[in-house]
Parts: C-alpha cells; sequence; structure tokens
C-alpha cells in the first residue's frame, strides 16, 4: 500500500525565503543536494580524465616529456617525463575519481537525491537532515583523495583495486600517507553513501503518492531502489575491508599478511565481494534512466515493463554471486573457477532481456531524435559491447589469457563509458531544464554527442586488439617487452583519439555553464513527458507539490489510443480505454 | 583491428584460442543483431508528420524468445568452458611425468630453479637462475609458483599461461611448449615501481639439446 508522509517543516518553509547558506550550502531540500553533488562530481569526472590523458601520453609516447607537465613537481615527472611510481599513482586515482567520486556519486548521489522524491510524489526525502549530511561527508572524503597527491611518498600506486600486500606495506610500494588517506576517504565515503542509501529506500517504501503503486513506479525509480539496497549492502564491506587494510599498515596487524599469519587473497575476496556488486551500483541506475528516456523519445511504453523489473531485481542478486571472476587466475581453488563462470554466463540473460526491450520500445516508434535519446541510444549500442566482451573473461580458460590485459580495460570502458557515462548525458541532458529552468543548447549537444561517440570507440574499441595481443594493463613502459612492440603505432591512435575525445568534452562543459545563465527559459515539461516532475515549475519550488498528487497511470502511456496528445501524464485525471495487447495484460 | 590470436606455442593453447574464436562467433552474432537492429529501427521509425507510434506493452513470446536463446548459448558456453578448464588449470590436472620447476617471484624478478639432471627439485644438482627458465620441447613441465613480498602474476603469452604468485601460497602451473625458440615471460599483476620491467624469458630447448644444457649447467655449478 502507498503510505503518504509530509513532514510539515516543509509546509512552514515554503512560505518565506530561507538565507543563502541554509538554501544552496547547507540544504536540506533534495534538489539543492542533487545539484551540488552534479557539481561536486563533474569536477572529479574531469580529474578523473585529465590523469587518463596522462597515461594516455606515457602509453603512446613513453620516456618523452609532456608538453606542460614540466610544472609538476620533481617526484612527480621531472621535467615532465613521467616517474614510474607516480604513473603507478595515476592509474590508481584514475579509477578511483571515476568510480568513487564521480560515475557512483552521478548516478545515485545527483539523480536518487534530484529524482525519487519528484517522481514518487513526495515533497522531500524521508530524512532531509541526513541527506544534507550525506554530502557534506562526501566532500571531506573529496578533499582527503586530492590531498593524498600533495603528501611524501606520493598517492596510492596499488591499483584502484588495492591488492594486499602492495597496498598493506609501504616497504613494497614506497607510499607512505598516501595510502592511509585513500583508505580513510573511502571509508569516510561510504558513510556518505549509506546515509544516502538509507534515505531512499525509506523515501521510496514510504513516500509515495496515492495511486503510485509498485508497479506504476518509473524504471529509474525502480534501478535506483533496487541500487541502494545493493549500496546499503555492499558498501559496509568496503568499509570493513579498508579499516583492516588501515589496521594493518598502522597498528601492526596482519589480516592481510601472510607473514603474521594472513592471507592476502582475503582483501580480494572482500573487496570484490563489495566490488562487483559496486559495478551494477554503477550501471542499474543508468539502466533504469535510459528506460525512461528510450520511452520518451519513442514515444511509446517501455516494452515489457515488468520483465524489465524483474531483470533488475535479477541482475542484482546475481551481482552477489559472481565476485569469483575477477579472481580466476588469483589461485583461489580452481573448483569454485567453476560455480563463479556458470553464474557469471547467467548475468548475460537478464542483460539480454533490457537490451531487447530497449530495442522493442524503439520498434514502431515515432523516435524524437533529442540530446538525450542520441546518448541514450548510444548507451544501448555500448553497453551491448561491453556486455558481450564480458562473456570473454567470463569463460574462465578464455580469461588465463586476456585477465589483467587491455581486453579487461576495453571492457570495464564499454561499460562504464559507454554505458554509464553516455547514460549520464543522456539523464543530465534530460533533466537539466527541470534542474536549472533553462534548456541547454541542442546544436552543441549534438556536436559533443557526435563528437564523443566517434572518439569513444576510437579510442577504447582498439584496446580490444591490444588485450588479443597481450598486451598488459598497468604498466609503465610497454616498449620493455618485444612482443609489445608492434602495438605501438595502436598505442598512438589510441591516445590521439583520448586527446580528442578529452577535447570534446568542452562543448559540453560550455554548453553546461552557458546554458545555466542564458540558455532558453524551460517550460514545465518540455519532453513532453509523463512523470510527475513535469508537473511542477522548473525549476520546482522548495516542497515540489502545491497538493499531494494523485497518481492514475504507469509512468510510460505514450501514444495511448483516445488520447489526443501523444503522451499523458502519470497525474493526469483522463481515462483511457485500455485494449488487451498480444501476450500481455497492458498496465492500468 | 585484430582479431585473431598471436600463435600459441602449448598444447592447450589450441583448445583455448578455439573458445575465443567460438565466443568471438557468438558475441559476433549478438553484436551485429543489436547494432544493426538499432541502427534500423533509429531510421524506420523516426518520426514523421502523420504517424502515431504502436500503443503496446510488449509481448510474452518475444520476452520467452530472447530470454531463452541467451540462457542456452551460456549454458552451452559454460559447459564448453568447464573441461578446458579442469584441463589446463583443474586440482588434478598436473601431468604425472612433468618435469618439476620453482619460481620465486619477487620485485622485481624471476627466480627460477632447474631440476637438473635429475630431473627432480630438492636435490643437490638443481640450480637457480634468474630471469630465465629453460625448458624441453613436447614435455609437460610444472612449475611451484610462489611470492615473496607482493602479488605478481606468471604470464607467458605464447603458451596462454598466467597464473597470480600469492605470498604464503605454493600453486601448481603446468604447461607443455609445442615449439622449441624463445618466448617472453611477464608480470601481469601491479607489483610496484619496477612492475613494467619485470619481464623474463623462457627458452624452450629440443630434448637433446636441453639434457646437454643441463648438464653443462649442474656441472659448471658444482665446480
Amino acid at each position: 500500500m502507498t503510505t503518504v508522509a509530509h513532514p510539515s517543516e516543509h509546509a512552514t518553509h515554503a512560505g518565506h525565503e530561507l538565507p543563502f547558506i541554509r538554501k544552496y550550502i547547507f540544504s536540506t531540500d533534495h534538489k539543492i543536494i542533487g545539484i551540488q553533488f552534479l557539481l561536486m562530481s563533474l569536477v572529479f569526472l574531469f580529474v578523473g580524465g585529465l590523469l587518463a590523458m596522462l597515461i594516455r601520453w606515457q602509453q603512446a609516447y613513453p620516456g618523452a616529456a609532456i608538453p606542460g607537465a614540466a610544472v609538476l613537481p620533481e617526484t612527480m615527472a621531472p621535467g615532465g617525463i613521467l616517474l614510474p611510481e607516480f604513473y603507478n599513482s595515476l592509474v590508481t586515482m584514475h579509477g578511483t575519481f571515476m568510480i568513487f567520486f564521480a560515475i557512483m556519486p552521478l548516478l545515485v548521489g545527483v539523480f536518487g537525491n534530484y529524482l525519487i522524491p519528484l517522481k514518487i510524489g513526495a515533497p522531500d526525502m524521508a530524512f532531509p537532515r541526513i541527506n544534507m549530511w550525506s554530502f557534506w561527508i562526501a566532500v571531506p572524503a573529496g578533499i582527503l583523495m586530492l590531498a593524498g597527491f600533495f603528501v611524501e611518498g606520493g598517492h596510492a600506486a596499488a591499483g584502484w583495486t588495492s591488492y594486499a600486500p602492495l597496498s598493506a606495506n609501504p616497504e613494497f610500494s614506497g607510499v607512505y600517507a598516501g595510502q592511509k588517506l585513500w583508505l580513510l576517504s573511502i571509508a569516510i565515503l561510504g558513510l556518505s553513501s549509506i546515509l544516502g542509501a538509507t534515505n531512499y529506500i525509506t523515501t521510496v517504501v514510504n513516500m509515495r503518492a496515492p495511486g503510485m503503486t509498485w508497479f506504476r513506479l518509473p524504471l529509474s525509480i525502480w534501478a535506483l531502489f533496487i541500487t541502494a539496497i545493493l549500496v546499503l549492502l555492499a558498501i559496509p564491506i568496503l568499509s570493513g575491508a579498508a579499516i583492516m587494510l588501515f589496521f594493518d599498515q598502522t597498528i601492526g596487524t596482519h589480516f592481510f599478511a601472510p607473514a603474521g599469519g594472513g592471507q592476502p587473497l582475503l582483501w580480494q575476496h572482500l573487496f570484490w565481494y563489495f566490488g562487483h556488486p559496486e559495478v551494477y551500483i554503477l550501471i542499474l541506475p543508468a539502466m533504469g534512466m535510459v528506460s525512461d528516456i528510450i520511452a520518451n523519445g519513442s514515444r511509446k511504453p517501455i516494452f515489457g515493463y515488468h520483465s524489465m523489473v524483474y531483470a533488475i531485481i535479477a541482475i542484482a542478486f546475481l551481482g552477489w554471486v559472481v565476485w569469483g571472476h575477477h579472481m580466476f587466475q588469483s589461485g583461489m581453488n580452481p573448483t569454485l573457477g567453476m560455480g563463479f563462470m556458470i553464474s557469471t554466463l547467467l548475468i548475460a540473460v537478464p542483460s539480454a532481456i533490457k537490451t531487447f526491450n530497449w530495442m522493442g520500445t524503439m520498434w514502431q516508434g515515432s523516435i524524437r531524435f533529442h540530446v538525450p535519446m542520441l546518448h541514450a541510444i548510444s548507451f544501448v549500442a555500448m553497453f551491448v559491447i561491453g556486455g558481450l566482451s564480458g562473456v570473454f573473461m567470463a569463460s574462465t580458460p578464455v580469461d588465463i589469457y586476456i585477465h589483467d590485459t587491455y581486453f579487461i580495460v576495453a571492457h570495464i570502458h564499454y561499460v562504464l563509458f559507454g554505458g554509464s557515462l553516455f547514460a549520464l548525458f543522456a539523464a543530465i541532458t534530460f533533466w537539466y531544464p527541470k534542474m536549472f529552468g533553462r534548456m541547454m543548447s541542442p546544436f552543441w549537444g549534438k556536436v559533443h554527442w557526435l563528437l564523443t561517440f566517434v572518439f569513444f570507440n576510437l579510442t577504447f574499441f582498439p584496446m580490444h586488439s591490444l588485450g588479443v595481443y597481450g598486451h598488459m594493463r598497468r604498466i609503465y613502459d610497454p616498449t620493455q617487452y618485444e612482443f609489445l612492440q608492434p602495438l605501438m603505432g595502436l598505442n598512438k591512435f589510441i591516445t590521439v583519439s583520448a586527446l580528442l575525445l578529452f577535447a570534446s568534452q568542452a562543448i559540453f562543459v560550455v554548453n553546461f555553464i552557458s546554458s545555466w545563465f542564458r540558455g532558453a527559459k524551460a517550460p514545465d515539461n518540455p519532453w513532453e513527458d509523463n512523470g510527475l516532475e513535469w508537473t511542477v515549475a522548473s525549476p520546482p519550488p522548495h516542497g515540489n507539490f502545491a497538493g499531494v498528487p494523485t497518481v492514475h497511470h504507469g509512468p510510460y502511456e505514450f501514444s495511448a489510443p483516445g488520447v489526443a496528445e501523444d503522451y499523458l501524464p502519470q497525474s493526469s485525471p483522463a481515462r483511457t480505454a485500455v485494449p488487451r495487447t498480444e501476450g500481455r495484460r497492458a498496465e492500468p | 583491428m585484430q582479431w585473431i590470436l598471436p600463435d600459441g606455442a602449448s598444447t592447450f593453447a589450441g583448445d583455448i584460442d578455439f573458445l575465443y574464436y567460438v565466443i568471438l562467433v557468438i558475441t559476433g552474432i549478438a553484436f551485429l543483431v543489436v547494432e544493426l537492429g538499432l541502427l534500423w529501427f533509429a531510421v524506420k521509425y523516426r518520426a514523421r508528420p502523420g504517424r502515431r507510434a504502436t500503443y503496446t506493452h510488449g509481448s510474452l513470446r518475444a520476452e520467452i524468445v530472447w530470454t531463452a536463446i541467451p540462457a542456452v548459448s551460456v549454458v552451452v558456453l559454460g559447459l564448453m568452458s568447464g573441461g578446458v578448464w579442469n584441463h589446463v588449470k583443474g586440482r588434478d590436472s598436473v601431468p604425472a611425468e612433468a618435469l618439476p620447476y620453482r619460481v620465486l617471484a619477487r620485485q622485481f624478478e624471476w627466480h627460477v630453479t632447474h631440476p637438473g639432471p635429475d630431473g627432480q627439485l630438492d636435490t643437490p644438482d638443481d640450480f637457480t637462475i634468474r630471469n630465465q627458465l629453460h625448458m624441453p620441447v613436447d614435455r609437460p613441465i610444472v612449475v611451484h609458483l610462489a611470492a615473496e613480498d607482493v602479488i605478481h602474476s606468471f604470464f607467458v603469452p605464447a603458451f596462454r599461461v598466467k597464473q597470480d604468485a600469492v605470498p604464503g601460497m605454493e600453486i601448481p602451473v603446468w604447461f607443455e611448449a609445442t615449439k622449441a625458440g624463445r618466448f617472453e615471460l611477464a608480470c601481469a599483476e601491479l607489483c610496484g615501481l619496477g612492475h613494467y620491467r619485470m619481464g623474463a624469458e623462457v627458452m624452450v630447448h629440443a630434448a637433446d639439446e636441453f639434457a646437454s644444457w643441463t648438464a653443462a649447467q649442474a656441472a659448471a655449478r658444482t665446480q
């Protein structure tokens, strides 16, 4: 049943203006918190991208001075030439920033916050103050993580996966304070995620507007809800593991050090027991938001809504029993490898269901190629490549060869950039008018999409080939090996593409900032969508809705017969004839 | 773009490569179906004046089809992979006649203990060489792999062999070279600032050449 809770504080606040600092800095408004997460995460996305450019330079021109990098200190790049230890920090921090400080907060922190109350018809989150804290705890975590670059011994350099004993013992890595800051930051950030997830779950369960039944929830909210459950269960494992590793470094415990009876593989089990659900934390919200946008762009109900919901749940469930596939070559009992291979391959099934349902949604649609739709279709096209390349490494024997090569690098980038980041571009361009009350430039949006799509593929598709040749990842200088020498041409090609990909993002940045001030005023419902957020002003007022909205329809009633327009807002009282469709009863 | 694997040089390289190509074909078909389908739908169903999208919530028959086909494909693939995996890395997969070696990985070098002329480890004729592994062709060897400091990974691309070396563990890795010659051994797990240059060579000799090389090495070390 749907219950509605309306904290009375919103009613009292709606009337008068809050002071600037309460309204925009220490705000309890979920929309402001979402935008705060957005701005912070975009900064980290830029930082992560910048580190990637340094990595790419080194791969194409090992030992050559980077133009302009002479400003870096002697401990990083004397004369503009990267040091191997700094290169390892770059690899580590690129992954860390992108996963923990860019993609994850963009999907969960930004859109979880912004969309959940608006789309379920609630005035705010269940716990607005906890929500504020979840942002203001993330800020010091980010500062600590950046601070690592400026301490003696350099930043963490054991990979974003921080495998012990390299991460546990400074004698082996030469990294002292950097690794400790990394662990502290991750543990603190974990607290922020846990607070956020608690809030999302409570809000979705308790604060849905009347008529917003579970099976009238938009798929974006389903995905964010399931993701919040994953966050709540997975993050404490990472935090616990990080604290154990911190103790190994500081107070002489031996959880992961064999000399004291510890076991290095224990770190990997703990890390990946968190880490694989984390992969789905990074993709499920993307899938959910893309579902909303593809239905909107196709002007059609989502194909197989129930299948889509069950697929999300199936992926989330299977995500808990596949962590061992990161460890096939780790020395783990090979018999376990068999079980993990089967569970991993099974994830292909719900993933295929989702893909074909997105295609089914476009089939016989009336497709509007607005900028969010272009990114959403690209998401499907790229996610499929990332999903299919995953089959290679799921097969344990093939994984023997491609594990720890660029094939994996290609795979993760097709999932996290081709997948999550394209979905984020779709989501940001889709909900930007609601967030800021202005339209982004569609022309520059399309230019940015085209350049990103082209250079993304030119950057990451050839990485499969590097992997097929056996090119290891995380190596400072590939020319050290004879068998990698013939690949230097390809490495240069990838680097040039990557630089162009990075440069193309300037268009997005300029469009984002200038539209904020100079974009055309956004109407309430610029994309003619059905979600409750489009029934209120752009941007919505504090408290969101004037009264309590009542929901009469599912979220995807596009092109319904008997309705003049080709969309039908969820709260619109208009009744439609609901015909039986082949095989499945139509949603009410 | 290169999708063809470089030449393999071990007995099981062919099995692994065959699986790779099976997956390449299956995923290649799925790739074409989805990408061409998306492109086709995008062109064919683009918005045009006067046409309305079809109002449908789905099709149970379609859902069953695209659930069943991937499910059957992955189960078949899993069974095929399982056999090769057990052959290469299974608990009891090491051939009884395999010539034993001991490899100790440490930052940033490989210490390879050869069994010497008697073909057995832990006997006085053993000898250890840094960053070189000499072995006979057409005869399986088993490397007892260990690490001294951090995790390394024993990777011989041409043999399709990769196994992490973990401090505190000894892990058997077997393979049988099918070609004589020089092959590269690389560290595949980030192990510190010298990780990128933690390479070594594997020299595969013809049987008689290997026997005389081993005898000469053992003799040189006892003098």
